[in-house]
């Protein structure tokens, strides 16, 4: 049964409010409220949310660019993961005014009020917006997500038509930020046997792909009760990937073939 | 790392609902709500079957304020409960799942199901 509580650990409340200094004689500013889960596993505390002030007007636009600069110049304990700073990378998918996304392509100037940010939704925290993802790798690597033949290796590269190609597109792009998979209550709820959007788009580029010569066992892998069929088209995950791609429709394409293949 | 009791991050506190996320949990919670109102048909079934005593006694029930509120919600219910049908109906065939349609249809169910509920019960009233 799902559980729609917070455990008693992981209950929120209240943290500690960084202000900015008063300001320089003729400083313009253009404050705004950055309002941070934090959590760590050293000072025996449940999680908070620490607000800190950042001046817009000394700040780059992105919400990671304010991350880091609270980072750097307020709260060095603050913890988050980063890398390429523009979308490709899917290290810093975070939920960010209620919705996941990538801090890196998120502007702070298309929220309202207070910068709500939160780690990717239920999951374990290591620390502050640093979820853990162990078991999001181990499923990904249950859909054994490369290519597999049984057809001898051609001299050459195997070869792939322009319509058949095309066929990946919208699979491809995807870059494993997990926001679609966190952002999914069916996933929230069973995590544990359900693979989740994410997962699911990645085992459907494989089956889309016509090099790949295993379909049939991997939609086999896919015929469950839980790992594919808990998706009960509730679109969190196209409303949310950063990367505008549809795991939904990736999923009913599983499902149609599912049916497809009983004939 | 090892022996660490990790908060779980916060979900359903912190998330902001796409209407497509409304739209689920309503065909859920609607669904459950026609098998509970299936329990009501049988009990208004078994009791014109139970004599005129019994059965004027549950029309008194049913026919009271709280009863026809009750009965309105589960006419609603069922609207809703097919409109959304009829949209997964579609996701299974493979169409509709772009966000746009999507967002729309979500929409449709839900105020086209309040629609259709108050036209039946209006149809009824101008009926008796």
């Amino acid at each position: 049964m799902a559980e729609f509580a917070l455990p008693k650990n992981s209950k929120i409340t209240e943290g500690k409010t960084w202000s900015l200094p008063p300001a320089k004689p003729g400083e313009e500013r253009k404050v705004r409220k950055f309002r941070v889960y934090r959590w760590n596993q050293d000072d025996g505390k449940t999680p908070q949310v620490d607000t800190y002030e950042v001046d817009m007007n000394d700040c780059g636009p992105m919400v990671l660019d304010a991350l880091i600069k609270i980072k750097n110049e307020i709260d060095p304990s603050l913890t988050f993961r980063r890398s390429c700073r523009e979308g490709v990378c899917g290290s810093c998918a975070m939920n960010i005014d209620g919705g996941n996304t990538l801090a890196c392509t998120k502007a702070c100037e298309d929220i309202d009020g207070d910068v709500k940010i939160y780690p990717l939704p239920h999951m374990p925290v290591i620390k502050d917006l640093v979820p853990d993802l162990t078991n999001f790798y181990a499923q990904y690597a249950s859909i054994k997500p490369w290519m597999q033949t049984q057809s001898p290796a051609p001299a050459r590269e195997r070869l792939q038509s322009a319509e058949e190609r095309k066929k990946l597109d919208g699979l491809y792009e995807c870059i494993l930020c997990a926001c679609c998979s966190t952002s999914c209550p069916s996933y929230w709820w069973n995590s544990d046997r359900y693979l989740g959007p994410a997962i699911l788009l990645q085992a459907y580029r494989w089956i889309a792909d016509s090099r790949d010569e295993m379909t049939g066992e991997r939609l086999d892998n896919l015929e469950d009760p839980f790992r594919l069929y808990r998706c009960h088209t509730i679109m969190n995950c196209a409303q949310t990937c950063p990367k505008g791609l549809n795991p939904a429709q990736a999923i009913g394409e599983i499902k149609k073939l599912m049916v497809e293949r009983r004939g | 790392m090892a022996n660490v009791e990790r908060p779980l991050s916060p979900h359903l506190q912190v998330y902001r609902w796409p209407v497509t996320m409304a739209s689920s949990i309503l065909h859920r919670a609607t669904g459950v709500g026609l098998g509970i109102g299936t329990l009501l048909l049988t009990w208004w079934l078994v009791a014109a079957a139970a004599g005129p005593e019994y059965y004027a006694y549950v029309q008194m029930v049913l026919g009271s304020w709280l009863g026809r509120l009750v009965l309105f919600g589960f006419t609603w219910a069922l609207f809703y409960h097919l409109l959304n049908g009829i949209r997964h109906l579609a996701w299974d065939a493979g169409y509709g799942y772009s966000l746009p349609v999507a967002n729309r249809s979500a929409w449709l169910a839900i105020v086209g199901s309040v629609v259709l509920a108050v036209l039946a019960w209006i149809i009824a009233y101008a009926w008796k």
